[in-house]
């Protein structure tokens, strides 16, 4: 068996083995709220990896200073203090995108795939490894957001790159007809209960 | 009182929290299995979901706004919860032993259902005055539990329902919450504020 490198199994982990959507169900309700566009769910994942990185770091490094009877409280500040950084970016720098993400950028502080985190990886491992971990479990979430965000938008609207009409590329044509349900809440309960069944379908086949 | 009136129906029906607004999807999937919990929760949920409201509205206005803390939002509204959940656990455990019994193990998971920390934001955020803000807290922890027993309901039955072998567990759930979503779709544009 070839040497085991741990950085590579950390980043790996929560890609695909331990995805933080399609096998541990957290972090539904950002999934589900603001994936009617395919920019804004990228959006919402770089922002929630940003988050769940920089936590990942702080909190690995203080571990050793943290009493361990107060450690949610303190860890819900790090992070509280880095979706506040993260808010004050995207306003500065990304208006659109916070317009329409809303309330959930605020709503980041309460996903539980960074407390997740920080709880059962970044309080116990070193420094690098949480760094690792952080940024394979980000893409795993970007990876999600982005896949359901692109069927959401692509049955939904008929394009993609939408909502700003410069940018958006019609898929059909212009005669389209787009089910409009997908755009819609019930769509993205539906859109995610079928994206999981194929989830579960695909790993079945493929043993993992 | 019209517009408070037209707050309670707009958070309990056309914005529904949970199927139309999307936040506190996790308790919505994780304790909707059997009715009982459903309703533990939802009765946790009511009462963390108005004190909350309540208070973070008052720090907000009063503290944060006059001292220029404004960006100290995310961090206050979030401790404030916390801090409250536990003052609820420890103060139901001494008055009221029964209702703890019953509540306990659901609140420490009310800290991270989003669909409180959503509430307090948006209250501040939409303006409302403060009597507003009190309502639409009890309105918005209202319909979450309706949805929240609404669908405890469906699963009791669909426990005995044939499911094809990959959709078992959330996928279906999921997929059946978009159903009930698609009911509440016909309060759409009924009333706004």
């Amino acid at each position: 068996m070839a040497e085991h490198n741990p950085y590579v199994d950390d980043l790996s982990r929560g890609i695909i083995r331990e995805n933080p959507v399609f096998r541990l169900l957290l972090g539904m309700c950002p999934l589900l709220g603001v994936t009617a566009y395919f920019i804004n769910g990228l959006g919402m994942g770089l922002a929630t990896t940003a988050v769940v990185v920089a936590s990942n770091v702080v909190i690995a490094s203080l571990k050793n200073y943290i009493p361990t009877q107060v450690r949610i409280p303190c860890f819900i500040v790090v992070i509280a203090t880095f979706v506040t950084m993260v808010e004050m970016v995207l306003q500065a720098f990304q208006p659109a995108l916070y317009e329409a993400l809303g309330v959930f950028v605020p709503l980041i502080v309460v996903n539980c795939v960074i407390l997740g985190r920080a709880e059962a990886f970044a309080s116990k491992k070193p420094v690098l490894r949480s760094l690792a971990d952080g940024v394979g479990v980000g893409i795993g979430f970007t990876l999600a957001l982005g896949i359901l965000a692109l069927v959401r938008e692509v049955a939904g609207q008929g394009t993609i790159m939408g909502p700003d009409p410069e940018s958006a590329i019609l898929l059909f044509g212009e005669g389209f007809e787009p089910m409009g349900l997908f755009g819609q809440p019930p769509g993205a309960f539906i859109a995610l209960g079928l994206l999981l069944g194929f989830a579960n379908m695909l790993f079945k086949k493929l043993n993992i | 009182m019209e517009r408070l009136l037209s707050i309670i129906f707009i958070y309990i029906l056309v914005e529904n929290f949970v199927l139309q607004r999307f936040f506190g999807i996790c308790p919505f999937l994780g304790v909707s299995r059997k009715m009982e919990t459903a309703v533990g929760m939802s009765m946790a949920v009511i009462f963390v979901m108005s004190m909350a409201t309540l208070v973070t509205w008052l720090l907000y206005t009063f503290v944060l706004i006059p001292l220029n803390l404004e960006y100290l939002q995310i961090v206050t509204f979030i401790l404030v919860i916390a801090s409250l959940v536990q003052l609820v656990e420890t103060t139901l455990r001494k008055i009221s032993p029964t209702l703890y019994q019953g509540l306990g193990i659901f609140l420490p998971l009310i800290t991270t259902n989003c669909a409180i920390m959503a509430v307090t934001l948006l209250a501040v955020r939409e303006e409302f005055a403060f009597i507003e803000a009190v309502v639409f807290g009890i309105a918005a922890s209202i319909g979450f539990s309706l949805a929240l027993v609404i669908m405890a309901g469906i699963r009791e039955r669909l426990e005995l329902a044939d499911v094809p072998d990959v959709l078992q567990g959330p996928a279906v759930t999921l997929i059946t919450a978009g159903i009930l979503s698609l009911a509440f779709q016909g309060f759409r544009g009924m009333l706004t504020l």
